[in-house]
């Protein structure tokens, strides 16, 4: 993989400087990271999850949540609420440590996603040089969790939720990694920051016009997408969960605040794959192609924002997450779970052959031009 | 997908027919904040009408979940005749429905003959612990006022077999009174003896005051409103208070007419106005089609109308025979409800003005044909209005033994029945 970064030419290579870097010590500057990345885990999953309520509610004819807070927007604070003040049940056979550990296991690397996802000019935690990888690898931990739970609830509802997740993650993994590995290629750096900007700068072949990522590998980001939602095991992949056949699959035996913090875990994901999706494909924080932000000087337009041109970017690029997951919302109203064995023959024999056709067809192209 | 379709077309519709109701109004009703109107015959609750029970133990026994709970003991009642046989009968003790278990399914409501078990629309009686959907006797009661009236019946539907017999009756009351007129008119040789049945007619008449209950007492219902009546109940026993005041008004009346008549021409008060209610009064008729009524109710209206005219004019007549002093000339019967002063008459009849059916003026008749019962009578065959009274003594006496207030007031109910009866019939005796 990093053979095939260095290859690439790098338009990027410094590490951006975040805008939460103030001052010279070393405290402020962490504390002000660590409330950033809390605070967009924990509102994030809120505001995609009150989406979720109302747009599924809208399509199926229902309002949502209406009455906790203006237009309902509370209700999941009020769950959050409810969830807390409920028994925490731990099966008598469970493995009772394991069983307390797993959705933790899940939350704590969704957490960690986010540390190098940028949300705007200068506004994210951390610019990894392996910034994709490192997204990449810290997101598959979370099924560890979900196997976990399914592994110690000592309930076969929950061992076949877990197995199945396992095999699902198997299954789609390897699509979504070389769908990614296709836009570090065509950028030419694993930098999260540095694909945006070499999104800013990529030109259609010998013309003039600016295009985000999205153009030139459509093929990669529908394989990205669809590998994203089997990822989260979002419907029309949630056999995981399955309601109708599993009870309710790993999370069977767990309540009250558990159960909450792997529904946190969901939704977090869903923001954090859109972020990602938003970065490779969609053109990160930029308003439309070749547009720079106002009040944005260096870098085509991509750093050393002013206030206004830095909320905006924030703005925009929140705009394009929510975006995605409403599309992953209208899916799940629209579309029926699959069967087990139609997820694995999915993977296997359409998703990764054309994620590797995309990867060849991808280099060759960076090569020829 | 059909095979004609692409691939993959219809992955596409179904996000078109989704994205197409993100946009259309949610048909979400704000329950608590806004109501639904209900199906007249919605089954939300059974209510129990405890007198007409008769402890037939049906309902229980087909009840699929078996979560009606009756509680009943035997009572014995005296023979009706003297020599007579003692009967005994089921008086209900206990009749509880367990709303956990009920399913609604309402086979209890359909196999009850005696019109005991109804459906109500009220809906809103969730508890916070399961036992307390158990609901007994008392609460099945409260529902019954919450029941609303059964349906009218469809244009030209064949009537109720109790309305249709009553009215077959009737008609045979007529037939008889139209015999008697007859006869009344053969004898009217021999006033002198007609002139001494009168007043005795009169008489024997005044137990038998009957009156309309379209109208009810105000000051009644005011007062029970105030004191937190449901105003259900309040105004039917408004309605009762006014019946009772009437009857007493009327029979003052009646008593004071009877008075008069025996001192001075008792004639025309007894007097039967025959009417032949086969005519229609043509002008109300077209009044009232004129006024959108369905002709076969501006008929009824019509006829009850001729009816009444025709009573007037009738006792108009008759009243001024007596004036010449020749009152024996026209020996009728008056067939009005009180069977005694035409002025009571009047009111009487008014007071079913609003009366729609036809069988206003055959019930006139009935009544008429009641007054002409034997003197002699039992006990039991004395009928007597407004069984709400109880007999606050033997209440007391009961509440003081222990009885739980529900059976004390049943048993001190039947206890004023039969005081009442038997002052009637002491009255009658010394008649
Ligand atoms: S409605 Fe059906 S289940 Fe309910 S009490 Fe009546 S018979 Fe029983
Ligand atoms: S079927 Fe009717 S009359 Fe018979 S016990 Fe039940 S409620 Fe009473």
């Amino acid at each position: 993989m990093m053979l095939l970064v260095t290859s690439g030419v790098a338009p990027y290579l410094a590490q951006a400087e975040s805008i939460l870097d103030v001052g010279d010590t070393f405290i402020v500057p962490l504390l002000l990271k660590l409330a950033f990345v809390l605070g967009i885990f924990f509102v994030g999953p809120l505001v995609a999850g009150y989406l979720e309520h109302k747009a599924m509610g809208r399509m199926q004819h229902r309002r949502g949540p209406v009455e906790a807070g203006p237009f309902g927007t509370l209700q999941l604070v009020a769950d959050g609420i409810k969830f807390i003040q409920k028994e925490d049940l731990i099966p008598s056979a469970a493995d009772k440590w394991v069983f307390a550990m797993a959705p933790g296991v899940a939350l704590v690397p969704a957490m960690l996603a986010l540390l190098v996802i940028p949300f705007g000019p200068g506004v994210f935690a951390l610019d990894l040089e392996l910034g994709l990888f490192y997204v990449l690898a810290a997101s598959s931990v979370s099924v560890l969790g979900v196997l976990m739970g399914g592994w110690s609830s000592a309930n076969k509802f929950s061992l076949f939720g877990g197995l199945r997740a396992g095999g699902q993650l198997i299954a789609y993994e390897l699509p979504l990694i070389l769908a990614a590995i296709a836009v570090a290629v065509q950028a030419g750096t694993l930098s999260l920051v540095g694909i945006v900007e070499a999104q800013a700068e990529f030109m259609l072949f010998g013309t003039g016009i600016n295009l985000w990522y999205v153009i030139p590998q459509l093929l990669g980001f529908g394989i990205f997408f669809v590998a994203a939602l089997a990822e989260l095991s979002r419907p029309p992949f949630d056999m995981p969960i399955g309601d109708s056949e599993l009870v309710f699959g790993y999370m069977t035996e767990y309540s009250g605040i558990k159960y909450a913090m792997y529904m946190l875990t969901e939704y977090a994901g869903m923001v954090t794959m859109s972020a990602l999706m938003v970065v490779l494909y969609l053109g990160g924080w930029q308003l439309l192609p070749g547009v720079p932000l106002p009040g944005c000087e260096a870098a085509g337009g991509l750093f050393d924002c002013g206030v206004t041109g830095t909320l905006l970017g924030v703005g925009v690029m929140l705009g394009k997450i929510l975006l995605l997951v409403f599309v992953m919302v209208w899916l799940r109203v629209a579309y029926p779970r699959l069967r087990e064995d139609q997820l694995q023959r999915i993977a296997w024999l359409v998703m990764v052959p054309l994620a590797l056709l995309n990867l060849a067809l991808v280099t060759i192209a960076k090569v020829v031009y | 997908m059909a095979p004609s379709a692409p691939p993959g077309i219809g992955l596409l519709k179904g996000l078109g027919v989704t994205i197409k109701h993100l946009f259309q109004r949610p048909s979400t009703l704000m329950y608590p904040h806004e109501r639904d109107v209900l199906a007249p015959r919605t089954r939300g609750v059974i209510a129990l009408m405890d007198e007409n029970c008769t402890v037939c133990m049906l309902c229980s026994r087909e009840c699929p979940d078996w979560c009606i709970y009756i509680e009943s003991h035997k009572e014995t009642v005296p023979p009706a005749k003297e020599g007579g046989r003692a009967r005994t009968r089921n008086v209900l003790d206990r009749f509880a429905i367990d709303f956990s278990l009920c399913m609604y399914c309402g086979i209890c409501v359909e196999v009850c003959p005696f019109d005991a078990l109804w459906w109500s629309p009220e809906f809103e009686y969730s508890e916070y612990e399961m036992g307390s959907l158990l609901h007994e006797m008392d609460k099945l009661r409260e529902w019954a006022d919450t029941v609303p009236p059964p349906p009218p019946l469809d244009e030209g539907a064949v009537l109720p077999a109790e309305v249709s017999d009553a009215l077959a009756k009737v008609e045979k009351e007529r037939e008889l009174a139209a015999a008697k007129e007859l006869e009344a008119k053969q004898a009217a040789e021999a006033p002198a003896e007609t002139a001494g049945d009168a007043p005795k007619k009169g008489k024997a008449a005044e137990p038998e005051i009957h009156v309309k209950a379209g109208e009810i007492d105000q000051e009644a219902f005011d007062r029970l409103i105030a004191e937190g009546k449901s105003e259900r109940m309040a105004r039917s026993k408004a309605k009762a208070a006014y019946v009772k005041k009437e009857k007493a008004r009327l029979l003052a009346e009646a008593e004071a007419a009877g008075g008069d008549a025996e001192a001075e021409s008792p004639a025309p008060k007894a007097a039967e106005v025959k009417v032949d209610a086969g005519e229609i009064d043509q002008e109300t008729f077209d009044r009232l089609i004129a006024e959108g009524k369905p002709e076969r109710m501006a008929r009824a209206k019509a006829k009850a109308a001729y009816v009444k005219k025709e009573k007037a004019r009738l006792r108009a007549e008759a009243e001024s025979d007596t004036g010449e002093g020749t009152g024996a000339d026209e020996p009728a019967e008056v067939p009005s409800e009180l069977g005694a002063s035409p002025e009571a008459a009047r009111q009487a009849l008014d007071a079913d003005g609003a009366a729609t059916d036809d069988d206003a003026a055959p019930e006139v008749a009935a009544e008429a044909a009641t007054t002409e019962a034997p003197a002699a009578r039992k006990l039991g065959d004395i009928h007597v209005e407004g069984a709400g009274e109880i007999d606050q003594e033997v209440f007391d006496q009961l509440v003081a033994e222990g009885k739980s207030e529900r059976i004390a007031r049943a048993k001190a109910k039947a206890a004023w029945v039969k005081k009442q009866k038997q002052a009637k019939l002491d009255e009658e005796g010394g008649a």
